[in-house]
């Protein structure tokens, strides 16, 4: 019996548990840094004062638009890769 | 209808923000489970590809100087080769890995057509303090890409390059057409709106 092998899973596991971890962070993190950024800036938040703005001002908002970028990365590519992590940590149970 | 030049920052401080999240997902779970889902591979050379496409409109519509419209130009050529070289080399078509130095150029391109068609000093305003800084990280990042190419597993350089983008987003983000830059702004610069 290799002892070695046996040694390593545990902490293979253990390292994909928190690249799991990590990068299921990001996408929430991204989403926080947008929604802080509106309460720290309000007025790049047009959405809060739209009379007499253009369409420009209204459809591009900062703070929203890195909400956008984190709900997107958290939907499309967050969530698959989580599931291929998790789907490698069962095959090294 | 055309939007406000600083709204074209933001735009692309969206798509350099995500790339940046892409590299940096990369990095954190390695390339191995990276390349499990092959859609994924392409993913961030594609979106630096479409970032250079969409540089053209930005150079035609948006620029008001000779300079402005060359450096614009060297963005977009620099960012499709950058993104080009990387989906050559994702997809197996291209094999050498020096093609990888498509990126370290292409970034290093990119930050001196920041400093060059920058020509006020750091303090004249936001923007101007902001193409310094801008031009400054793409230069640095571009040394790291360089040691990339050598080292490409490199963990710590894999992390700082994808830092270095996130940054990259953080300072598009923050421009503005006409505001000061702690506390600095030029009466040459005009009276700063909202």
């Amino acid at each position: 019996m290799n002892t070695h092998i046996l040694r390593e899973l545990p902490v293979e596991r253990a390292r994909t548990r928190i690249r799991v971890r990590v990068v299921s962070m990001l996408a929430p993190l991204t989403v926080t840094a947008g929604i802080v950024w509106a309460f720290v800036q309000p007025y790049r938040l047009t959405l809060l004062h739209p009379y007499g703005q253009g369409f420009w001002w209204l459809a591009i908002e900062p703070p929203l638009l890195v909400c956008f970028a984190g709900v997107v990365f958290g939907y499309f590519v967050a969530r698959p890769l989580i599931a291929d992590l998790e789907g490698q940590d069962d095959g090294t149970a | 209808m055309e939007p406000p030049s600083e709204m074209v920052h933001w735009f692309f401080g969206t798509g350099v923000l995500m790339l940046g999240l892409l590299m940096l997902a990369e990095v954190i779970v390695g390339r191995e489970v990276w390349a499990q889902r092959h859609w994924r591979i392409y993913l961030w050379p594609g979106l630096a590809f479409g970032l250079g496409v969409l540089m053209w409109p930005v150079m035609t519509f948006f620029t008001n100087s000779a300079i402005h419209m060359v450096a614009h130009g060297a963005w977009a050529q620099a960012l499709m080769a950058m993104g080009g070289a990387e989906l050559g080399l994702a997809k197996g078509k291209l094999k050498s890995r020096w093609w990888k130095l498509a990126t370290p150029v292409g970034i290093g391109v990119s930050g001196a057509a920041f400093l060059i068609h920058e020509q006020n000093g750091w303090y004249f305003a936001r923007s101007a303090f902001l193409h310094h800084l801008v031009g400054w990280t793409l230069i640095g990042a571009s040394v790291v890409a360089l040691t990339l190419v050598f080292r490409p597993r490199s963990l710590a350089m894999q992390t700082a390059f994808a830092l270095a983008v996130i940054a990259l987003s953080v300072m598009l983000f923050s421009d503005r057409d006409l505001a000061p830059v702690f506390g600095h702004l030029s009466p040459l610069a005009g009276a700063p709106h909202r």
